[in-house]
């Protein structure tokens, strides 16, 4: 083979791999197909033209054009959405030039975006993209007061540019002792010294908000990147995702909130069953921790019954895989899921929870979430009950483009 | 008052178990019944009596005794009480940074049995586990057989030989986890050149106490951890190797070859990788599945197809919960997910009982339903392998310690509120539901 062949073969292998325009016209025929917006259909099938859900029915209500590529599975989702990983950021291997969801040189930087840290060619960005999961809220990881920004991201696709739903989707913020400071004279080391850091740099950006909106042009204060982001956050046209485990973490989240009247989604909450009340009044969504964390430190109390406590209490939740800082380095959120639904979710509560309710908790449920027409062509095949532990996903697919076929 | 203190203590020493295992014949009628050393009896009884089983097989066979005590579980499973062949619960500390190598460290001076992880532990249907000092260490200590029959100290959990003396294996490790700033070992090569230096030394040992057999007087000094390593030697104390890549699992059988001890591979991530090789030299592998691969290095390439490929190459494969890194309430789980992934449900229902049982030399005790053997078992409310099945009750020697309509009980199976709280003291003959 000549250079020139060799250079066009990795093109067009190239073209296969990335490029989403490059996708067959797809069709998926199930057995059961829910489409997370109405009843399931028995026997339907969702057609895909140019990445985008263009048919949704029973069979016999749908035609598939000539020339599709078919797929055939017992189940087909949506394609599943992890409401809150660092996979991309904190990458596979555990040393640290691949782990990037943490920067711990001040308790406070908001302006460190995700989009700048997340790899989308990791491998276990790859890994659970092959039991569908399709989507994933991403980036810096609890563990310091404020870490940094989190995005929102497909799991397939070469540069940031390909993947990126949402740049900047929520500034993450950490309540908990995970993010204090052992020894002098690093701050904070308290959980008393960390609300008032927090207080203090809030106040700093209400002022610098109010300076940029009274002073004229040439009197603008200097751009203050980290400010900046806490202004976004005070015109709530960013959310504050605030991991907080114990009780006491999750009160000082809700009054944080109050005080400056910023939109929070907590994370994690372990204790979240003991304030179901003050969650609810407060009209704040959770995204519960993995099912199957560890039930240690200020986990030690978790349930495996909390997401389903939080649903029937009329809260908006979520599930997701969350941070592991050892192993398994990253989990799969169908997993962590499935535990839910065999203690206290519906089979149906669970499987919203990781499509239609996280995308609208998300506030990506314009794109992505339910087998829709106009949607993103996303979905998840699977040989069985997806929850079930010997079922398998068999096949992935993100904007109209069969992305895995493994039997995983 | 003194009398009875004494009398609590003799009992403690003598063995809760066997005081407390019921007189009279319990029957357990209608259950699916999953012996593992057999084929799956459906509509079966278990009979068992004085903490053993009695007998077992399909209804219509087995005639119950007038008098049992009957419990009817139609409709339910039954399977043999739950083996972990690698588990850290009760705050486990065994050796310390003074050096890579310290056979002298029992374990079992270091555990907390009132830690919640045993509550957890009973609640996955787990009876019988080998607690084990940690990895980061070449060889981190002696290793602990306990039965998780509950109990106020760590001799009411001993398994005991015929000796008399409480069952353990030696722990060892290779690979990254031991390898730190000296005196520990920088590389592979130095890691195993010290375990090779470390095992000439006993054997020099060995031959001395030999020597001495008929003079006492030229007996060595007593080395206590020498003395382990000696009983590793001759077959007593079987070695539990954390293992790996596919090289590093390669030394450890290289190193047990040239020394001729048991050694049974834990973890064992590239065992798929020379799963002809581990065939060959008929070491068994105690696997551990996680959610995925990575976390470090040498776990890059860590498969869930890892224990069908082992199964079918013919080696003998348990699984573990390493617990902390698994929670032993998902146990279970992980023998389905081998099963997901290519190995056979049988040989998966295996890996979590018998198997594991055999790894530490409990075959012929424990690991399957089968008469004369210990009463331990768990009852299911269905398929074993399936996410929706809940671990009912767990029995260890005819007694039971997990019952999840019991509200306390069913706290530590599903977490909640005061789920993390150390255990109250456990009393010994004294039922408090019952008042007795």
């Amino acid at each position: 083979m000549n250079t020139r062949l060799i250079l066009i073969a990795n093109a067009l292998i190239g073209l296969c791999l990335f490029s989403p325009t490059a996708s067959a016209q797809v069709a998926v025929r199930g057995q059961t197909v829910y489409t997370m917006s109405g009843d399931s259909i028995a026997n339907g099938v969702v057609v895909i033209v140019n990445g985008k859900i263009s048919q949704v029915g029973p069979a016999n209500s749908v035609t598939i054009p000539a020339g599709y590529r078919v797929l055939d599975a017992k189940v087909v989702t949506p394609g599943l959405i992890d409401a809150h990983a660092t996979v991309g950021l904190s990458g596979i291997l555990n040393y640290k030039h691949d782990q990037d969801q943490l920067e711990h040189s001040a308790p406070i930087q908001p302006e460190l975006r995700a989009i700048d840290a997340y790899n989308t060619q990791d491998e276990l960005v790859t890994w659970i993209r092959t039991f569908g999961v399709t989507t994933v809220h991403t980036g810096h990881a609890p563990g310091e007061t404020i870490s940094g920004q989190t995005m929102i991201a497909k799991t397939f696709g070469n540069t940031i540019d390909d993947v990126t739903l949402v740049e900047s989707a929520m500034v993450a913020a950490t309540l908990s002792p995970s993010a204090l400071k052992k020894g002098k004279p690093k701050s904070p080391g308290t959980r008393g010294k960390q609300m008032a850091i927090l207080r203090a740099k809030f106040i700093k950006a209400q002022e610098y908000k109010n300076k940029l909106a009274k002073a004229e042009d040439d009197k603008k204060p200097d751009r203050d990147l980290s400010l900046e982001t806490l202004a976004l956050v005070l015109d709530r046209k960013m959310r504050l995702l605030i991991t907080a485990d114990r009780a006491q973490d999750i009160a000082s989240a809700l009054r944080l909130a109050k005080e400056f009247n910023i939109d929070i989604v907590l994370d994690s909450a372990a204790e979240a069953y003991l304030l179901i009340d003050e969650i609810k009044a407060a009209n704040v969504p959770v995204i519960v921790h993995p099912a199957m964390y560890r039930a240690v430190g200020d986990r030690k109390n978790q349930s495996f019954e909390t997401a389903g406590m939080l649903k029937h209490a009329g809260i908006s939740i979520a599930l997701q895989s969350g941070f592991e800082s050892y192993v398994p380095k990253v989990r799969v959120v169908l997993f962590e899921a499935a535990i839910a639904a065999a203690n206290g979710l519906t089979f149906d509560e669970a499987l919203a929870s990781i499509t239609i309710d996280a995308a609208k908790l998300l506030r990506v449920d314009n794109r992505v979430g339910s087998i829709e027409i106009g949607k993103d062509g996303d979905l998840a095949l699977y040989d069985g009950d997806p929850f079930e532990y010997t079922s398998h996903c068999i096949g992935t697919i993100i904007n109209g483009q069969v992305v895995s076929e493994k039997k995983r | 008052m003194r009398y009875i203190f004494v009398l609590c203590l003799l009992i403690f020493h003598t063995g809760c178990a066997t005081l407390h295992a019921q007189s009279d014949v319990h029957a357990f009628i209608g259950a699916r019944l999953t012996p593992i050393s057999g084929e799956p009896i459906s509509n079966g009884v278990l009979l068992i009596e004085h903490g053993k089983i009695l007998r077992l097989g399909i209804a219509s066979d087995i005639t119950i005794p007038s008098g049992a005590i009957r419990h009817d579980v139609s409709g339910k499973v039954i399977m043999p009480g739950l083996v972990c062949t690698h588990n850290h619960v009760g705050g486990i500390g065994g050796a310390d940074r003074t050096g890579p190598i310290q056979p002298d460290v029992r374990v079992y001076d270091s555990i907390n049995v009132r830690d919640a992880g045993f509550k957890r532990t009973v609640a996955g249907g787990i009876t019988t586990i080998n607690i084990m000092p940690g990895s980061g260490h070449l060889l981190s200590g002696q290793t602990s057989y306990l039965k998780m029959r509950g109990g106020n100290t760590i001799e009411d959990l001993f398994i005991r030989d015929k000796d008399g003396q409480a069952m353990g294996g030696i722990k060892m490790a290779n690979g990254t986890n031991s390898r730190r700033d000296a005196p520990f070992p920088g590389t592979r090569a130095k890691s195993a050149s010290l375990i090779r230096e470390k095992y000439i030394k006993a054997l020099a040992y060995k031959r001395k106490q030999e020597a001495a057999k008929d003079d006492p007087s030229k007996m060595p000094p007593r080395d206590i951890g020498l003395e382990a390593l000696v009983e590793v030697l001759e077959g007593k104390r079987i070695v539990h190797h954390h293992t790996h890549r596919h090289d590093d699992i390669i030394t450890v059988m290289r190193i047990a070859k040239e020394f001729n001890y048991r050694v049974v591979l834990h973890h064992v991530s590239e065992g798929w990788k020379v799963a002809k090789e581990i065939a060959e030299a008929g070491v068994p592998c105690s696997v551990i599945l996680v959610d995925s691969p990575g976390g470090k290095l040498e776990a890059r390439d860590l498969l869930l197809k890892c224990p069908g490929i082992l199964e079918k190459a013919g080696v003998k494969v348990a699984l573990h919960t390493d617990d902390w890194i698994t929670d032993g309430r998902l146990f279970l789980r992980m023998a389905a997910m081998a099963a997901r992934a290519g190995m056979t449900r049988a040989g998966a229902l295996k890996a979590v009982t018998l198997a594991g049982a055999e790894m530490i030399d409990l075959g012929d005790r424990i690991g399957s339903l089968d008469a004369g053997k210990d009463a331990d078992f768990i009852i299911l409310s269905g398929d074993p392998l399936s996410v929706y099945t809940k671990v009912l009750e767990t029995w260890v020697e005819g007694r039971k310690v997990f019952d999840r309509s019991n509200p306390q009980d069913r706290l530590y199976a599903v977490g909640g509120y005061g789920a993390g709280n150390e255990l109250e003291p456990y009393f010994c003959c004294f039922d408090h539901a019952e008042g007795q």
